[in-house]
């Protein structure tokens, strides 16, 4: 178990949670929740540079790339064509050729838009992006996205921000039986339990921002994440017990007194 | 020479190339992206990469997300 590696595109990685960088109060804050969630991969999103007020700190001037993987992601993207220039202005940054693809189809849910993500993924690939698709918990649409080349899927657990944690855990069941690439459960993880139920049903990784940022004291909530990753993770491999109906003794049957 | 910069109006004494316009901005080009009328410029194109009337430029950065 110590040589347990997260491989993802071709990239070998110790932890296995995965952090956003949105709604923290400041850089400083982020890097700090960074750092205790003993990430390697962060997400980021791209956007335009503030123009009129130049001397603005840079997220990476808190996040190092040669240390962190850099995910870009296409949050706010709802057209395949929009998270296609995203993605092509991001990898032009010069330090990730991996791709978080949102394609959302619906401003209230936030749910991808399925077929846009797949036509999205489809380009992206084809043009030697490393994908990893955030979207909805179905099994064939997860078989669709892998056969087609992402290094990953991301089913959603639950809404984006929502907290409300693993809602289909039979789906995400079924997708991980059938996966030929890492499964990561993207977006609804409310709590360290989420988490760690997670990888307790074999997910390679989980992905959260919402959960760390959001809590009340972020960087106590991303040290937790990172004890409940590893603890699922550890589970996970050592293998749980049956559930049984009825209970059975733990104490010898035998030698009681008379 | 009137371009579009992030959306909004912006002037340049006439056809720059992209080193120049992120120079001006005291931008680390490390640090970001540019796309001209919607096509992203390479970075090894930045020198010579020109920025004319009316076109629609993008700069973009990494922020906070999810």
């Amino acid at each position: 178990m110590h040589d347990d590696k997260f491989e993802l595109g071709g990239r070998a990685f110790k932890s296995r949670l995965i952090v956003g960088t949105g709604k923290y109060r400041d850089f400083d804050e982020t890097r700090q929740a960074v750092e205790a969630s003993g990430a390697e991969i962060v997400t980021v999103a791209v956007r335009r540079v503030n123009i009129t007020d130049r001397k603005r700190e840079n997220l990476l001037d808190y996040l190092d790339p040669q240390r962190f993987m850099i995910l870009p992601n296409t949050a706010g993207c709802y057209t395949a064509e929009e998270a296609i220039r995203t993605s092509r202005l991001a990898r032009e940054t010069g330090v990730s050729d991996f791709v978080k693809l949102e394609v959302i189809g619906d401003q209230q849910t936030l749910f991808p838009d399925v077929p846009a993500t797949i036509e999205a993924a489809r380009v992206l690939v084809k043009e030697g992006f490393k994908v990893m698709p955030y979207i909805t918990d179905d099994p064939v649409t997860c078989l669709r996205l892998a056969e087609l080349g992402c290094v990953a899927v991301m089913p959603l657990a639950a809404p984006i921000g929502s907290g409300l944690g693993i809602r289909n855990p039979y789906n995400l069941r079924i997708i991980l039986e059938q996966a030929k690439v890492p499964v990561v459960v993207d977006a609804g993880v409310g709590t360290a339990s989420d988490a760690a139920q997670a990888m307790e049903l074999g997910c390679d990784a989980v992905l959260m921002n919402t959960a760390i940022a959001g809590a009340r004291e972020p960087i106590a909530m991303a040290h937790a994440m990172r004890m409940a990753v590893e603890a699922g993770r550890i589970a996970y491999l050592a293998g749980r017990i049956e559930r049984k109906l009825y209970a059975t003794a733990s104490s010898p049957l035998s030698g009681l007194i008379e | 020479m009137k371009i579009i910069l992030n959306g909004e109006p912006h002037s340049l004494d006439g056809p720059t190339p992209v080193a120049r316009l992120i120079a001006e901005l005291k931008l680390k080009p490390n640090r970001v992206a540019v796309e001209i009328n919607q096509t992203v410029v390479p970075k090894a194109d930045y020198e010579h990469a020109i920025i004319n009337e009316g076109d629609h430029v993008e700069v973009v950065n990494f922020v906070g997300g999810g």
